[in-house]
């Protein structure tokens, strides 16, 4: 810890991994609601929460192997999350998506 | 994780240590919120406000992180996109389900939805 360039990364890289663990159990937990939940808004927000942990599962996996394209990756998971649930929003709405 | 990660001072490291514990705990608050809350747009609020602040707090962790370089604009260009879409998203999802006939859940049912059957 005293000297920044050794110290830093390697207690960086075991928080980085812990929060990735943390993460990941998050969205098992989350998934419980996808499948048990009674109607179809309440797994579309399921999802919706899980998409967001990917996205920062995604950034956070970015930093620990060191490889700027998950950086990239997550933010097509970001835009692919939104666009699936503010669709599947009109179609509960009104049956249909592109009429 | 030598390569993309700057050279950090304490000061730096103690930044990002906090905002990624701060990100974990409000993912945890929203898990939680998710599970146990009693009726969809109980649980739409959750999904759409401490989510919201868990991802950001975590992506702004791992901007502070990279330093000067090309992920560090993506990851500050994503953060604004998921501060301005996940609420979105919960609001569509909302609506949706108070227009196809949900009613909202109220103090005399004694049961939740979900876990009644």
């Amino acid at each position: 810890m005293s000297d920044p360039t050794m110290g830093a990364p390697v207690l960086l890289e075991m928080t980085v991994a812990g929060a990735l663990i943390l993460v990941s159990g998050l969205c098992v937990l989350c998934s419980y609601r996808v499948i048990r939940g009674p109607t179809v808004p309440d797994r579309v927000v399921a999802l919706d929460t899980i998409a967001t942990n990917v996205v920062a599962i995604a950034v956070l996996f970015a930093l620990l192997t060191g490889r700027g394209l998950f950086v990239t990756v997550s933010l097509v998971l970001a835009i692919i999350g939104f666009i699936a649930t503010v669709s599947v929003a009109k179609f509960v709405t009104e049956g249909e998506v592109i009429e | 994780m030598t390569d993309i990660v700057t050279l950090l001072t304490d000061v730096q490291f103690m930044a990002i240590v906090i905002l990624l514990a701060f990100g974990l705990f409000f993912t945890l608050v929203s898990t939680v919120g998710v599970l146990r809350l009693p009726d969809i747009f109980a649980r739409a609020h959750t999904a759409s406000q401490t989510d919201t602040l868990g991802a950001g707090l975590a992506l702004a962790a791992v901007a502070l992180a990279l330093g000067w370089q090309n992920a560090t604009a993506y990851t500050v260009l994503l953060l604004f996109f998921v501060f301005i879409t996940n609420p979105t998203a919960a609001h569509a999802i909302a609506r949706s389900a108070a227009e196809s006939g949900v009613t909202p859940w109220e103090k005399d049912d004694d049961n939740t939805e979900g876990d009644d059957q």
